[in-house]
């Protein structure tokens, strides 16, 4: 059954974690525009295409031996729901982007299953994004975009891109699965950046 | 347990937009060629915006994402719709 409380119940107080617009809920609702895949850790695979054509390539037990951190930050969905304090475990962007060599401005975040998403390089970095393996303890269930995600929480969550296999880095900004049909390109949720022209 | 429903789920979306019932018209996905009754197709709605795709093949049929202020419906994934005369 669904919690759901309409308008501020922020436990930082004074409603400033919740951005506009949103509401708290305390389940984690499962969106999905098509079927879930199912992608054995052994079949993974997370490939970083750069602007030249340049691949950097990790398989699991290779994303698995990189410094993971434990990562605590409330999350917001464009379908007006937003989940404080959710707590997961990953690999920073910055520690699998610090070996390749790009000048891109743009990423495109490329899932299993098709799904796409564009982000500024910029907000992958600087301890702004994860590819994230764990959520609350638990091997990240393949309904939340296991076995790992990428997470932007500081975007609307449909930035952060389930089943992620890969980043195609690009001087020019395509728009991806959402953003062609009609969502922000951007998405900051504290500025209510929902829909193209927001 | 699926994640989706039939395609009489994106009626309500389609009828904003056209003026013939689609869900009864016969479709031709741009994937895999299967050509099929609309209504066939597996409709995605827990999500930012209407998702049909292809039964065979799963590819994205249709999208309907209404804003506030427009209507974006992209119709990339089908070859044709064909309706029958009334
Ligand atoms: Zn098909």
């Amino acid at each position: 059954m669904g919690i759901v409380s309409p308008g501020f119940t922020g436990r930082r107080g004074g409603g400033k974690d919740l951005p506009p617009g949103q509401y708290l809920t305390h389940e984690f609702p499962v969106l999905s525009a098509g079927p879930t895949p199912h992608i054995l850790t052994d079949h993974w695979e997370f490939t970083v295409t750069t602007e030249t054509g340049e691949k950097y390539k990790w398989d699991w037990a290779a994303l698995m031996a990189l410094p993971a951190e434990e990562i605590t930050k409330d999350i917001h969905c464009v379908t007006r729901w937003s989940k404080l304090q959710t707590t997961w475990k990953g690999v920073s962007l910055d520690t699998l982007l610090a070996d390749v060599e790009t000048g891109a401005d743009f990423a495109m975040a490329h899932s299993y299953g098709g799904y796409t998403t564009n982000l500024p390089l910029d907000d992958l970095l600087d301890g702004q994004s994860w590819i994230a393996y764990e959520y609350d303890g638990e091997p990240l269930d393949p309904e939340h975009g296991g076995p790992a995600r990428l997470l932007v929480p500081h975007l609307y969550f449909w930035k952060s891109a389930k089943w992620v296999r890969g980043l195609v880095l690009s001087d020019t900004e395509d728009l991806g699965f959402w953003e062609t049909a009609g969502y922000h390109e951007y998405g900051d949720p504290w500025k209510e950046q929902r829909y193209a022209g927001d | 347990m699926s994640n989706y429903l039939d395609g009489n789920a994106a009626a309500g979306a389609l009828s904003e937009l056209f003026a013939v019932d689609l869900t009864a018209a016969i479709a031709q996905c741009n994937g895999c060629g299967n050509t099929t009754v609309f209504a066939e197709s597996r409709v995605y709605v827990d999500a930012p915006g209407t998702v049909a795709r292809c039964a065979g093949c799963d590819t994205v049929l249709l999208r309907v994402v209404t804003t506030p202020t427009n209507t974006y419906l992209d119709l990339r994934g089908l070859t044709y719709l064909r309706v029958p005369n009334s």
